[in-house]
């Protein structure tokens, strides 16, 4: 895969310190899966928590803390399912990176797409927590109308590509935006264009046909 | 000394003996001890390791979790939870790719984020208290000042700042411009700058 548009600094760490939503960490998760780069640049990110570690203030345990621990030591390990660990059997679509095929848990094409606007269909994620995570398929030639975004919004291509402002992205691309910029992604071949995106804050759409759609995506 | 042999083209790391070692290179070498404890734990499975690693990470990580928002009680639970991964995930740690501090830490913050995630309520409960902004900067500043040394005492305040609220208060990005009172962008970019700092002075060793 040749990737060329990877996160932001800030964005991975905020990855690392554990602070993105639901929806933002599983896209993190899901670029990390397919971009060595971006996994490289997150144990730089994880050593500023390592290095923190070191230099806290130890709290005071439990009396028993230890002995209760080492008593659970031979205690049989439950089955936990552990994301970073289990990329090797990808539950669902082979095409999607794992932490979102074991999700979805069916093929894309096989998935509930709602119509939301021309030629615009997707699938919210319903995650929990601030902001949203859902997937866009989007018709060859169709254009999302003009957005800026109240928070940060990411995107990852995970099919086909698009042309907007920023340059161009394909499958394996995120785009990191915040607040400030002002988009209007265009499909630019004849297949669809599927990405997952997940914002902190709801999208803002401008425009006439930004406020039609907005109600359908509802956010 | 095997780091230091890694460093040679670093003629002022070469040339130190243990009693001018600076606080930095001695947080290395201690940093380097506990690599190589935890390798061994993987290979022998020795409790007594398990042990001794326990005693030096597990009140840091249960102050990790405390600072996160967690009470006592759950920050105890969730510690417990996080060290005996340790214990039964040590065959997965890799000393090329993380310290044994940055594995932990790793283990530490999903093990919290799984039980804020399920103990939702409880979790945003907890911040809501809205102390005079004033004063409450002051108290993160002298936090930062005592327990945030060298390298992160090197960082102008503000970029120190955002750090230790992101890493160590779990405030997304966000939630930091606002009780910062500064834009979201001034936040990214303050983290930018301090982790190209970090980096820089770091080096090898992050």
């Amino acid at each position: 895969m040749n990737i060329s548009h990877h996160f932001d600094d800030a964005t991975l760490m905020a990855y690392s310190a554990g602070t993105l939503p639901e929806g933002m960490a599983l896209l993190v998760a899901c670029h990390l899966h397919w971009c060595p780069h971006c996994r490289d640049r997150v144990e730089v990110t994880n050593s500023v928590g390592g290095a923190l570690l070191d230099r806290l203030e130890p709290a005071a345990l439990d009396d028993n803390a230890l002995d209760s621990l080492l008593a659970r030591l031979d205690e049989p390990e439950q089955e936990f399912a552990s994301p970073e660990h289990s990329r090797s059997e990808p539950a669902g679509d082979s095409e999607l990176p794992a932490p979102l095929a074991q999700l979805l848990g069916a093929p894309m094409d096989e998935l509930p797409w709602k119509r939301i606007g021309y030629g615009v269909r997707q699938i919210d994620l319903e995650l929990k927590g601030p902001g949203a995570a859902r997937l866009l398929r989007i018709s060859p030639g169709v254009s999302v109308p003009h957005h800026t975004h109240g928070g940060n919004e990411l995107t990852l291509i995970l099919k086909g590509s698009y042309n907007d402002e920023l340059g161009r992205f394909c499958r394996g691309d995120v785009a990191d935006l915040d607040g400030d910029v002002e988009h209007q992604p265009l499909v630019d071949t004849d297949e669809d264009c599927i990405c997952l995106i997940a914002t902190d804050a709801p999208l803002k759409f401008s425009g006439l046909m930004g406020r039609l759609v907005q109600p359908f995506i509802g956010l | 000394m095997q780091e230091f042999d890694a460093e040679g083209g670093d003629v002022n790391a070469a040339a130190v003996t243990p009693q001018t070692l600076t606080p930095e290179q001695r947080r290395k070498q201690v940093r380097d001890e506990w690599s190589a404890c935890l390798t061994r734990l993987a290979e022998t499975r020795d409790k007594s390791e398990f042990a001794r690693l326990f005693g030096y990470f597990a009140p840091r990580v249960k102050s990790y979790i405390l600072r996160l928002g967690m009470p006592d009680a759950t920050a105890e639970e969730v510690m417990q939870e996080a060290m005996l991964l340790v214990w039964r995930k040590a065959h997965l740690f890799n000393r090329t790719k993380a310290s044994a501090s940055t594995w932990i830490f790793t283990l530490a913050r999903n093990q919290s984020i799984d039980r804020m995630r399920r103990d939702k309520v409880q979790f945003y409960e907890l911040p809501e208290e809205e102390p005079d902004p004033e004063q409450r900067d002051m108290g993160e500043h002298s936090i930062i000042a005592e327990r945030m040394q060298e390298a992160i005492a090197t960082l102008p305040e503000g970029q120190a700042q955002v750090l230790h609220l992101s890493y160590y208060e779990g405030k997304s990005h966000s939630e930091i411009a606002e009780q910062l009172g500064i834009p979201l962008g001034s936040v990214k970019s303050r983290l930018r700058l301090a982790f190209s700092k970090l980096k820089a002075h770091w080096g090898e060793e992050v």
